[in-house]
């Protein structure tokens, strides 16, 4: 029954596209709300990663009860880093941004390789093996996890950037800085706070990943890559674009690597990138600027 | 530039030409290292420092000027001085296309360095499943073995690639001199600054963009011939990767974007010390995957931190090489 085996697929590759979506969420926000393109997401993305394994192999943690740990962590990061050395970029040219955040890009990487070395860390819960039948799906626990945990927190995230005022004043900044900064909100502050969610945000993401993928350093620059294409495909500074553009790209990977051959399935996900930039240049769910 | 300017730059000028009859074997070998990296810098500068267009894909154009010249000589026997020309051509081609579909839909900053990216990664994963050119298990050219020295098949000896770098970089530096002092340049100068003031005023944004990215792309390709017949071998996963395009772009950061010298001096900062690591990292003994490449990282936040606008400028102003602004001749 091939199309069983599509439907399996495609469920599949929609539950990675999940967590791939709360990855660029975390770009997003940073992007939509200081304007600097975090190009050491992808690094960031595989500390929260090495996080959860770490937590898994010291304290058999499930990943799942990691992610809190290591969004904290990776939250505090995020702040010092805003704070520290990015603020006093938000004004200069792009490509000087870009080279600062290589830079930090090619310290964090490189402390993981230090740390950890370029060999492969799993991590194994009870669960591990475990499959779900729903309907015609037959689909993998850690699957149904992952992607359960990355709809929860991009929910949270909705409701706090809807409902609280922090998350208010946040999206007021992102619409008119100046005009925050005249009705008196602490923009320098507020930056600290949003970088340190998107840079959290990415490590939740990490610590679900641990439950698809091995932890390798090298991932990192494919998961920027991977974040960049799917926030530009969903529409920059879009929430609701990054998650649709994240089950996007996970569909289209998925459907690449049984229909093709899995090393092709990136050339697919630039496919759609190529493709999204020439028809719809401010992406799928992005406002025309 | 003031007299003390010429009179350094010529100076380090005969120092190049002599450097092979002082400098062994190893010493010639980095320096053609960064020679190379000089004048992929230059050619890179062409569309970011000129244009301000930010290319993070060169990569692409080293690759597809290496594969083509090295396919051209081992596929048909035809040499590098002409397959040059096919290089040049693949590279201008690859890079107008990608311009074409950049400035027509209005694909700007971020966006339009993302497309470069996503071009040379396509690259990457294509060549790699192309059996004509090796595909992921590389492609070799045959090298002479002690045939002697061969320019018309760029065969031969490491003074000869040496100079034909050398030769390379004093083109790169003299074609960007006359271009920046030309109508184009010009255009280019204003596209860069103010995009909407220059087309009020008549430039046609378009062409000019669309002839930095050719400009830049031709002369990239022409390292990638360099680099095929040099090294003789070529891997998808090393030409067109993203690290790769990242080193072209870092000579010129660190010495200075959009000045002449700035590439040339980021090379001779940044390979150098490359060197210096791995020679401290060896007599120490102290070896482990990764700290190399965090030392770059280190270097480069301090760089963009400390010296936004590259070495040169700041360097140049110090030493009194280039005159002041408002000075006079």
């Amino acid at each position: 029954m091939p199309f069983d085996y599509y439907l399996n697929i495609a469920a599949s590759g929609l539950l990675t596209g999940l967590v791939y979506g709360l990855a660029a969420l975390g770009l997003s926000v940073i992007f939509g709300v200081v304007r600097v393109v975090n190009f050491a997401h992808g690094e960031m993305m595989v500390a929260g990663m090495y996080g959860a394994v770490l937590l898994a192999s010291l304290l058999g943690l499930d990943p799942i009860l990691a992610a809190p740990v290591v969004a904290a962590v990776l939250f505090a990061f995020g702040w010092v880093l805003q704070r520290g050395l990015v603020n006093r970029f938000v004004e200069r040219p792009e490509h000087m941004q870009f080279i600062l955040l290589l830079g930090i890009a090619t310290i964090i990487l490189n402390a993981m390789l230090m740390l950890f070395g370029p060999d492969s860390r799993n991590v194994m819960v009870p669960y591990s093996f475990d499959t779900v039948e729903i309907g015609p799906l037959l689909l993998d626990a850690v699957r149904l996890r992952a992607g359960a945990g990355a709809i929860v927190v991009t929910v949270a995230l909705f409701a706090f950037f809807r409902f609280s005022r922090t998350g208010k004043a946040i999206r007021a900044c992102a619409d008119n800085p100046l005009g925050a900064r005249v009705v008196g909100l602490n923009i320098d502050g507020l930056y600290a706070l949003t970088f340190g969610i998107g840079a959290g945000v990415v490590g939740i993401a990490g610590a679900l990943m641990t439950l698809l993928v091995d932890s390798r350093p090298q991932l990192a620059p494919e998961y920027t890559l991977l974040s960049f294409i799917i926030v530009i495909v969903g529409g920059l500074g879009s929430l609701p674009g990054a998650l649709l553009g994240g089950m996007l790209i996970g569909f289209s990977e998925a459907m690449a690597g049984f229909l093709l051959d899995p090393s092709l399935k990136s050339l697919f996900s630039y496919g759609v990138l190529i493709v999204v930039l020439l028809l719809r240049p401010q992406g799928l769910l992005g406002k025309r600027s | 530039m003031t007299g003390r300017g010429i009179v350094l730059l010529a100076l380090c000028g005969a120092l190049l030409l002599a450097a092979p009859m002082i400098a062994d074997r190893y010493v010639l070998s980095v320096l053609t290292t960064v020679l190379w990296f000089a004048y992929v810098g230059q050619a890179w500068n062409v569309m970011m420092g000129f244009s301000g267009l930010l290319s993070l894909g060169h990569a692409l154009y080293v690759g597809l000027g290496a594969y083509a010249s090295a396919a051209l000589f081992v596929h048909f026997g035809i040499g590098p001085w002409a397959g040059m020309w096919v290089a040049m051509l693949a590279a201008t081609a690859a890079g107008c296309f990608i311009g074409f579909l950049g400035f027509r839909f209005g694909v700007r900053g971020v966006h339009f360095a993302l497309l470069t990216i996503a071009f040379a990664e396509v690259a990457r994963i294509g060549f790699d499943h192309l059996q004509w050119f090796g595909g992921s298990g590389g492609f070799f050219i045959p090298v002479a073995g002690d045939a002697g020295n061969d320019l018309l098949n760029l065969r031969g000896s490491p003074e000869l690639f040496y100079y034909v770098i050398l030769a390379l970089v004093l083109a790169a530096l003299a074609l960007s001199r006359v271009l920046l002092h030309s109508r184009l340049g010009y255009q280019w100068l204003a596209v860069r600054e103010e995009p909407e003031a220059a087309e009020a005023v008549g430039v046609d944004l378009f062409r000019a963009r669309i002839a930095a990215v050719a400009v830049s792309s031709a002369l990239t390709a022409l390292g990638g011939v360099f680099q095929a017949f040099y090294f003789n071998n070529l891997f998808p996963e090393q030409v067109f990767s993203m690290g790769r395009s990242i080193e072209i772009i870092l000579p010129a950061i660190v010495g200075g974007i959009g000045t002449l010298i700035g590439p040339i001096l980021g090379a001779f900062i940044l390979t150098p010390l490359g060197e210096l690591l791995t020679y401290l990292i060896e007599v120490t003994g102290f070896d482990l995957p990764g700290l190399k490449q965090l030392f770059y990282g280190v270097a480069l936040v301090v760089i963009v931190v400390y010296r936004p606008d590259g070495v040169w400028p700041w360097l140049a102003d110090r030493l009194g090489l280039v005159r002041r602004p408002g000075e006079d001749a």
